[in-house]
């Protein structure tokens, strides 16, 4: 891959690795449970409660599949 | 308003968690290679992360508030749950012992004249890896709270304080409990990382920033259930399904 791209793919490469790290799915699943939440708000439901709920359960199964990794 | 205190806390012990590793990379390197290249790497390195904070401040500063704490709260969150997963890992593992083994730098001294540019790389590169986490953090912290100045102090006085440490005392700040701190700046930034994100979004807190510490709360419960749980996992007291 010539210069300017392969820069580019580096930069890429490493906010990502910065930002979302090892397991993409607690990032996914709080991407989607902000869009969730706006929903939510959009249609007067009550939604503060559901990213703390998110974080929660989500932190549970990230651990459980790095746990299972290392076994 | 986030309170200047929260923001000192949160800001320092997210930059102490990587100061300990920066300074022991730079003291590594300067005990075993010699102290002016290694210091002068070390400061080059602080050059770039001072560049990164002021042009990443001066970005953010332009974005009204409400984007502004959506964006900010979203990324400490997505970050501050990496920490808070490898802390409760690390705790629940190793307890409150610190980084220990031995340096990681064990070249062999340098003593030929000028510049010895293997150290001062080493020491560059240990500063800047280590510290775009803290500058990230301090800039995006600070901007969330709208007070990017308390921010950036709490980030240099950690820096200095366990730089001071650091070479006074060698091998103390190696057991400075690092997942423990870890753990800390993970369900600190994942706190305020969930409330600016909602606020962000328009959505009101029951009782306003009174949420804060219902959050803090809530948060550290899951972290300590998970550490049981972990240990207990790690221990063979609870099969795996």
């Amino acid at each position: 891959m010539p210069p300017p791209f392969s820069w580019i793919v580096a930069v890429v490469k490493f906010l990502y690795e910065f930002i979302v790290g090892d397991d993409w799915t607690v990032a996914a699943a709080v991407f989607i449970g902000l869009i969730m939440s706006a929903i939510l708000n959009v249609n007067h439901v009550v939604a503060w409660w559901l990213i703390p709920v998110i974080v929660v359960v989500m932190l549970g199964v990230s651990l459980r599949r790095a746990s299972n990794r290392f076994r | 308003m986030t309170g200047v205190w929260a923001v000192l806390i949160t800001t320092f012990l997210a930059s102490a968690v990587e100061a300990i590793e920066m300074v022991t990379i730079v003291v590594g390197v300067g005990a075993t290679r010699g102290w002016r290249s290694t210091l002068v790497g070390a400061a080059s390195g602080f050059g770039v992360l001072a560049v990164v904070v002021v042009v990443l401040g001066a970005a953010l500063s332009r974005v009204p508030i409400g984007p502004l704490r959506l964006i900010v709260g979203a990324l400490l969150l997505t970050f501050g749950l990496q920490w808070f997963r490898k802390g409760i890992m690390r705790v629940a593992a190793r307890g409150l012992a610190g980084i220990g083994g031995q340096d990681p730098h064990e070249a062999a001294e340098w003593t030929g004249p000028g510049m010895d540019w293997t150290a001062w790389f080493l020491a560059f590169k240990g500063v800047v890896l280590e510290g775009l986490e803290v500058a990230f953090i301090v800039v995006t912290f600070g901007a969330g709270a709208n007070q990017l100045g308390v921010a950036v102090i709490g980030g240099v006085g950690a820096i200095i304080i366990v730089g001071g440490i650091g070479f006074a005392l060698h091998q103390t700040v190696r057991r400075i409990p690092r997942s423990l701190l870890q753990l800390i700046v993970g369900v600190l930034l994942s706190t305020f990382g969930t409330f600016w994100a909602i606020e962000g979004l328009g959505i009101d807190w029951p009782g306003g920033d009174a949420a804060i510490p219902v959050l803090l709360g809530l948060y550290v419960v899951t972290a300590l259930t998970y550490i049981t749980l972990e240990r207990n996992r790690a221990l063979g007291l609870r099969p795996v399904a």
